[in-house]
C-alpha cells in the first residue's frame, strides 16, 4: 500500500531531524498525536499541530506525557495511526503505558529524542542514555521495537519504517533519536507519495463472531480492528486469552508473555535493520548507531588510512537487539569497539551475542556533546593490537 | 389478579436483600432454601401484588431477578 | 441480615425463569463471564443495570458505545459490558478515552470508573477533560474507598472513617466530587445513590443524548471492606441509609453538596448547560483561521489493500 498523498511533503527540503520526524509521522499516516511540550522533542509536535489541520487529523495537547501516552492509543483503538513525542523524564512518565501498548498489541509509535540524564540532566545536549530503557523501561517481561536514525534524513524514513513495523507487529515502536540528530539539519528528500510503501493496519477479516482480537496469526501476530464497528470486543492490560478476557493463570501467562517476545524474533536475526561496511577484512568493528554513528564513520576513515583493518557495524533496529548478525560476525574478528553517549548500554548485548568469540570494549562519554573522532580512533587501534 | 410476575435466577443469587426490602407492594421475601453458594435466595410470597414494575431487576446487582409485565 | 424477612415457613424452592423471559440486562453483558466478582451488597451491580435501561432508553446503536474503565472495583465493568470495551491503566481512562473519541466523533464514549481511580490518581486527567469539554459521559461509582486493593483510604473517603491506611480514623478532608465537576467545567454533574435507581437510569440516558463533559456520581455500599471496617451493616444498611439520608435537591449548589461519614445526602441534577464541546471548539478555531484549507479529520485513516 502507498503513502496518502495528502500527508507527504514531496521535495527537498532541508530540515533538522525533529521536523523531518514529523513529515515521516504524517507520510505514514499518522493523523493523531497526543504531547507534552519537552526539550529537545517539542518541534516535532509543534510541527505536527501546524501541519495537521489541513492534512486532515488531529493533534492535542495532553496535561502531561502520562495521558499523551495513553490518549495516543485510545485514538488507534479509534482506528488511527497515532504517536507521541518525548524524551527522557517524559519517557520516564510514559513506561506503564509502553507496558500496556505491549500488552494489548497497540501498535503505535514513541519518539524519544534523547538528552542528558539522569532526572532533569541536559535538556538541550545530547545523549543516548535511554537505550536500556527503551527496551525495558515497564514492568514485566514484554518486546518492543527500537529504531535508531543517525541523519535527518532517516528521521523521516525510519519513523515510516516505524509505523510499519508497529502495525506489522502489532506491537509499540521507539524512535530513539537524539538531541544531536534532532537538531540538525540537512538536506531531506521525501519522494512521491506512490514511492512510500506503507503497511497498513491488519484489521480483520473476520466476522464478530469468528474474530478473537488476540488469536496469533501464522506469524505470532494477532489481526486487529477498531471500535465501532460490531466486533464488541474488550482490551485489558490484566493478562488476558485469545479473547481478550482476563485469563489471570500460569498457563495464559506463559503463553501469551512469551509469545510478546517472539512474534518479534524476526528483527534479532535477519530481519534487522543495519549498514555494515568493509567487514570482509575487518579485524575491528566498531559498532554504533545513531548521532556516535557519524563520529565513528570518521574514526573509521582515519583507523583505514592508518592501516587499520577497520569495519562498520551500525545499529539501525537496536531492539530486538540484532544478536545473529553480531553473533556470526564475533567468529571472524579480533575485537568490537563500541562507541555510545552513554555509560555503557548496548556494548552489553554486544557482550552478550559475541559470547566472548572476540575482546568488546566500550567508548564511553556521560553525554552532553559527542565524541571526538580521536577517542573512537584511540579505541580502535588499540583493539588491533 | 397479578398484573405481572417475576423470574429468579436463583444460583446467581447472593442474598442481598435488595429486591426484598425495596419491591413496592413487598412481593418477596428471602427463602430459608440455600443456592448452591449458600445464600438464599428471594422467593414470591406474595405474587398477586406483583405488577411486574421490574424495579428488582434494576436493584439486583447479580442480574438475579427481573419482574415482567403481563401482557393485558 | 437480621431484618430481612426471611420466610422459615416454606422449604419450597424458589420460581425459576419462564423460558421465554430474558433478563433485560443479559443482552449488554458478556454472560460467558458471569458471574462476576463483585461481593454480595456491592452496589456496582445496580448501577450497570441503571446504564443498561439507559442505553436501551436512548436508542444507541450499540455498535458505537464504547466503555472504557480504570482499575479497581467499577473499572470491572468494561470487562462485563458486551460492547466495544477498555480496561485501561490506573487512572486513565479519562485519557484513552479523549484520544478514542478524537479519533472516531461517531462513538459515543463512556468513562465508567471508580472514585480513587478518577480522583486520585487520576484527578489531573478528570479536570482537564472537564476544562476542555470533551465529549465524554463519565459515571463514577463512589464507595468512598479503594475496594479493590482491599479498602485504603480514598480521596472522597469522610473524616473518622476507619480505612485500610488509616487505622486511627481518616482526618483528611475530602472531595466534594459534583463541586470540582463543576468548576472544572462539566456541562452536566448530578450526584445519585444505588437506591436511587430510576433517577440514575434517567440520568444515564440523559447524558448519552448530551454533548459534552458528562458527570454523573453515584454513591454505592462497599460492604466488604467500607462498612464492615466501620461497623456499617451490609450492602442493604447502606441502602437504607441513602434511602433515609437523601434529599433530592434538583439545581441545588454544588458546594453545599459535601458528604460526611453518616450525614445528609444531597441528590439531584445540579449542572445542566450548553457549551460548545471540545470537538466543536476545535473546528471552529481551525475554520475561522484555515477557512477552506482546513481538512475535516477522517474518522479511520487506514483501511486496508489500497
Amino acid at each position: 500500500m502507498h503513502a496518502e498523498p495528502k500527508g507527504v511533503l514531496t521535495g527537498v527540503h532541508f530540515l533538522d531531524g525533529d521536523h523531518a520526524c514529523c513529515e515521516g509521522t504524517l507520510a505514514a499516516g499518522a493523523r493523531f498525536a497526543a504531547g507534552y511540550p519537552i526539550t529537545p522533542s517539542t518541534e516535532v509536535v509543534e510541527r505536527f499541530a501546524w501541519r495537521i489541520p489541513t492534512v486532515g487529523g488531529v493533534f492535542i495537547q495532553m496535561e502531561d506525557e502520562l495521558a499523551a501516552s495513553i490518549a495516543i492509543q485510545g485514538a488507534v483503538w479509534g482506528g488511527a495511526k497515532a504517536f507521541t513525542v518525548t524524551s527522557g523524564p517524559g519517557f520516564s512518565l510514559m513506561m506503564e503505558h509502553v507496558g500496556y501498548a505491549a500488552m494489548t498489541e497497540t501498535p503505535c509509535v514513541f519518539v524519544n529524542v534523547q538528552r542528558g540524564g539522569p532526572s532533569t540532566g541536559l535538556p538541550t545536549l545530547p545523549a543516548q542514555a535511554d537505550m536500556m530503557q527503551a527496551r525495558w523501561g515497564s514492568h514485566g517481561d514484554y518486546g518492543i521495537i527500537a529504531l535508531c536514525p543517525n541523519s535527518p534524513q532517516e528521521c523521516f524514513d525510519l519513523t515510516v519504517t516505524g509505523f510499519n513495523l508497529s502495525e506489522e507487529f502489532r506491537v509499540p515502536v521507539m524512535l530513539m533519536l537524539d538531541e544531536c540528530i534532532g537538531h540538525m539539519t540537512e538536506k531531506v528528500v521525501i519522494p512521491e507519495a506512490d514511492k512510500i510503501e506503507i503497511t497498513p493496519r491488519r484489521l480483520t477479516k473476520l466476522a464478530p463472531k469468528e474474530f478473537r482480537l488476540f488469536q496469533p496469526q501464522g506469524d505470532m501476530v494477532p489481526d486487529m480492528v477498531k471500535a465501532g464497528d460490531g466486533y464488541r470486543f474488550h482490551v485489558t492490560g490484566l493478562t488476558h486469552d485469545e479473547r481478550g478476557y482476563p485469563s489471570m493463570n500460569v498457563e495464559t501467562q506463559d503463553r501469551t508473555v512469551r509469545r510478546l517476545q517472539e512474534k518479534l524474533k524476526p528483527l534479532a536475526n535477519g530481519r534487522a535493520l543495519c549498514e555494515t561496511e568493509n567487514l570482509e577484512d575487518a579485524e575491528v568493528v566498531v559498532v554504533s548507531y545513531g548521532i556516535t554513528s557519524r563520529v565513528a564513520q570518521r574514526a573509521l576513515q582515519l583507523a583505514r588510512a592508518q592501516g587499520v583493518k577497520a569495519g562498520k557495524f551500525r545499529i539501525i533496529s537496536a531492539w530486538p537487539f540484532p544478536e545473529q548478525r553480531l553473533r556470526e560476525l564475533a567468529g571472524r574478528v579480533k575485537a568490537f569497539v563500541v562507541p555510545e553517549l552513554n555509560l555503557g548500554q548496548m556494548v552489553h548485548e554486544v557482550k552478550a551475542a559475541v559470547a566472548g568469540q572476540a575482546k568488546v570494549i566500550p567508548v564511553t562519554h556521560a553525554g552532553g556533546s559527542v565524541h571526538k573522532p580521536e577517542a573512537i580512533l584511540q579505541a580502535i587501534v588499540e583493539a588491533a593490537r | 389478579m397479578a398484573k405481572g410476575s417475576v423470574a429468579i435466577t436463583v444460583e446467581r443469587c447472593k442474598g442481598c436483600g435488595f429486591c426484598v426490602e425495596f419491591c413496592p407492594t413487598h412481593v418477596l421475601a428471602l427463602s430459608s432454601t440455600f443456592n448452591s453458594k449458600g445464600y438464599h435466595p428471594p422467593h414470591v410470597v406474595e405474587g398477586e401484588k406483583c405488577s411486574g414494575c421490574d424495579l428488582c431487576g434494576m436493584y439486583c446487582p447479580d442480574f438475579a431477578i427481573f419482574g415482567v409485565r403481563h401482557a393485558r | 441480615m437480621n431484618d430481612v424477612l426471611i420466610d422459615k415457613s416454606t422449604l419450597e424452592v424458589p420460581v425459576e425463569i419462564p423460558p421465554e423471559a430474558v433478563n433485560p440486562v443479559e443482552p449488554f453483558l458478556r454472560m460467558d463471564r458471569m458471574p462476576h466478582i463483585w461481593c454480595p451488597g456491592c452496589g456496582i451491580g445496580t448501577t450497570v443495570n441503571c446504564f443498561t435501561r439507559a442505553l436501551i432508553g436512548s436508542g444507541k446503536n450499540l455498535d458505537k458505545v464504547a466503555v472504557v474503565s480504570g482499575i479497581g472495583c467499577t473499572g470491572r465493568v468494561a470487562g462485563y459490558a458486551q460492547l466495544d470495551s477498555f480496561h485501561t491503566t490506573h487512572g486513565r481512562a479519562i485519557p484513552f478515552a479523549t484520544g478514542l473519541k478524537l479519533s472516531n466523533p461517531e462513538l459515543d464514549v463512556v468513562v465508567y470508573s471508580g472514585d480513587g481511580d478518577l480522583f486520585a490518581i487520576g484527578g489531573n486527567h478528570f479536570i482537564h477533560a472537564a476544562r476542555r469539554n470533551m465529549d465524554l459521559k463519565v459515571i463514577c461509582v463512589n464507595n468512598l474507598t479503594y475496594a479493590m486493593t482491599g479498602g485504603q483510604t480514598a480521596p472522597t473517603t469522610p473524616g473518622k472513617v476507619i480505612s485500610a491506611t488509616s487505622p486511627y480514623g481518616v482526618f483528611e478532608p475530602a472531595f466534594n466530587l459534583v463541586a470540582l465537576a463543576e468548576a472544572a467545567g462539566a456541562a452536566y454533574v448530578a450526584r445519585w445513590t444505588t437506591y436511587h435507581v430510576k433517577q440514575l437510569s434517567r440520568s444515564m440516558e440523559e447524558v448519552l443524548n448530551k454533548k459534552g463533559f458528562c458527570f454523573i456520581e453515584v454513591l454505592s455500599p462497599c460492604p466488604t471492606l467500607y462498612q464492615r471496617r466501620n461497623k456499617m451493616g451490609e450492602g442493604l444498611d447502606a441502602m437504607k441509609y441513602y434511602k433515609q439520608a437523601s434529599k433530592v435537591r434538583n439545581g441545588a449548589r454544588t458546594s453545599e453538596c459535601d458528604l460526611s461519614r453518616d450525614g445528609e445526602i444531597v441528590v439531584g441534577k445540579f449542572v445542566d448547560r450548553d457549551r460548545p464541546d471540545y470537538y466543536d471548539l476545535l473546528q471552529a478555531q481551525m475554520r475561522e483561521t484555515l477557512g477552506d484549507r482546513y481538512a475535516t479529520p477522517e474518522v479511520s485513516c487506514c483501511e486496508a489493500g489500497e
